[in-house]
């Protein structure tokens, strides 16, 4: 647990996250047709995704972890990051949506890649909805570490499987070339990654420092 | 092997509770029966309504969606209807897996049979527009059993959280969605009579969920039970 009490990650996130707003707006990048300038949207709507992902394996991981020992922290250190995750999951949401304006003409468009993207937000409301149905401490804990478990992979299959076998217009799905794979030139590469680490170590940083604050606000309510 | 014959005394025990009070059985069946006949009579009052070019898309969705609440309201019952005491008591003489694993094969047989009527009662007052009868029945008890995996963890979990109905809705919905587009997919291809090999991949995606579900239900269960 050292690490989260450590400044050189959270340093480099800043710096990096900087670098991409940056850098995200002005290095060249490929003139593809239909995507045109709106292909920058990738510096910002995928590493949404991948911060929220992080977040959630790190909450899975501790749900783990508390039933495994029962202590205190881990259930807070896992309700904080699906927080924390959840902030990302609209943040991807609203960016994505945003995208989907300019390149397919609506902000909803009924796309597959979307739907299940809906359907997995719901399910971790439902997880934050089941921590306020049951008043006893221990007991919260555990039903909801237990949901939660229940609830990531089921999240994997709605973002990355279902969409992946039907006809969506989300690049990577249905045919669709992804922008990982051969879209991407160096350049992109340049700041894509950079953006990725930046934004997952941020989404770490912001999950710990609520976790912080939890800590000593639990602290308080025992004296 | 205890754990086998742990299971099937268990679900012994399940089929003959109700069997003598025919509770949940009569109960959704009831409950199925006036869903279909409200949803035919406010769907009547449009004259044309059977004529129109929507009707089969409108079949297959109303269907699944009658299923689905009868699921929850059949599944429900499962663990909330059980008192804590009888509870307790089932803890201490069989394993939590052996008790999960009883209650989602009965939970199964109970779906399969019940969509099974369902569907019987369905065809009687929704004028009958499947293609391939057969695959459709097929792809009914298919979803009723991957309903009722699903359900039962869920259910269990509800259980937990205090009895609450809402909750078991909150929970089971987006859980459930995934599956709902897949069986409407599937069983929209068999109304129109396509070819059954291009649903195959489906059917394994279906079953690849039951076997997740069920893995995930068995390592979880044995620490949501103890209180």
């Amino acid at each position: 647990m050292k690490f989260i009490y450590q400044s050189w990650w959270k340093i480099l996130a800043v710096i990096l996250v900087f670098y991409t707003m940056i850098a995200g707006f002005l290095l060249p990048v490929p003139r593809l047709p239909i995507l045109h300038e709106t292909i920058r949207n990738v510096y910002f709507h995928v590493p949404m995704w991948m911060a929220m992902l992080v977040v959630f394996g790190i909450s899975v991981f501790y749900s783990v972890k508390y039933l495994a020992t029962n202590r205190e922290e881990y259930d807070l250190i896992a309700v904080e990051s699906v927080n924390t995750g959840i902030f990302f999951y609209a943040l991807g949401l609203l960016s994505g949506m945003l995208w989907a304006k300019f390149a397919w003409g609506e902000y909803w468009s009924n796309d597959p890649k979307q739907n299940s993207a809906a359907i997995a937000f719901l399910l971790y409301c439902a997880y934050l909805v089941l921590r306020n149905a049951i008043d006893e401490d221990q007991k919260r804990a555990r039903i909801s570490a237990i949901y939660n478990i229940f609830a990531f992979p089921i999240m994997i299959v709605l973002l990355f499987i279902l969409p992946r076998m039907t006809d969506s217009l989300h690049p990577g799905n249905g045919g669709n070339p992804a922008f990982g794979r051969y879209d991407m030139d160096n350049n992109m590469r340049m700041v894509f990654y950079p953006a990725c680490i930046g934004w997952i170590f941020l989404g770490v940083w912001v999950a710990t420092l609520r976790y912080r604050i939890r800590l000593i606000e639990n602290k308080q309510n025992s004296i | 092997m205890n754990l086998l014959r742990q299971t099937v005394a268990l679900l012994k025990k399940e089929i003959i509770l109700e069997w003598r009070s025919k509770y949940a059985f009569n109960g959704v069946l009831l409950y199925i029966a006036s869903t279909v006949f409200v949803c035919y009579i406010a769907f009547n009052l449009t004259p044309n309504f059977k004529s129109s070019s929507g009707y089969p898309l409108v079949w297959n969705v109303l269907f699944w969606i009658i299923i689905l609440f009868a699921a929850v309201n059949a599944i429900a019952k499962s663990f909330l209807q059980e008192s804590k005491s009888r509870l307790l008591y089932y803890y201490t003489i069989a394993s939590p897996q052996a008790i999960l694993l009883s209650k989602t094969i009965y939970n199964a047989l109970l779906m399969s049979l019940l969509s099974f009527l369902a569907l019987l009662v369905y065809m009687v007052f929704f004028t009958n527009t499947i293609g391939d009868t057969l695959w459709y029945f097929l792809v009914v008890l298919a979803g009723g059993i991957t309903f009722s995996t699903v359900f039962t963890m869920v259910s269990a979990i509800a259980a937990k959280a205090g009895n609450n109905g809402t909750l078991m809705a909150v929970l089971s919905f987006p859980v459930i969605l995934p599956v709902i587009m897949l069986l409407v997919k599937i069983s929209k291809s068999a109304m129109d009579g396509i070819d059954r090999s291009l649903t195959y991949g489906n059917f394994g995606v279906l079953a690849a969920i039951n076997v997740i579900v069920i893995a995930i239900s068995l390592i979880l269960f044995p620490y949501l039970w103890r209180d």
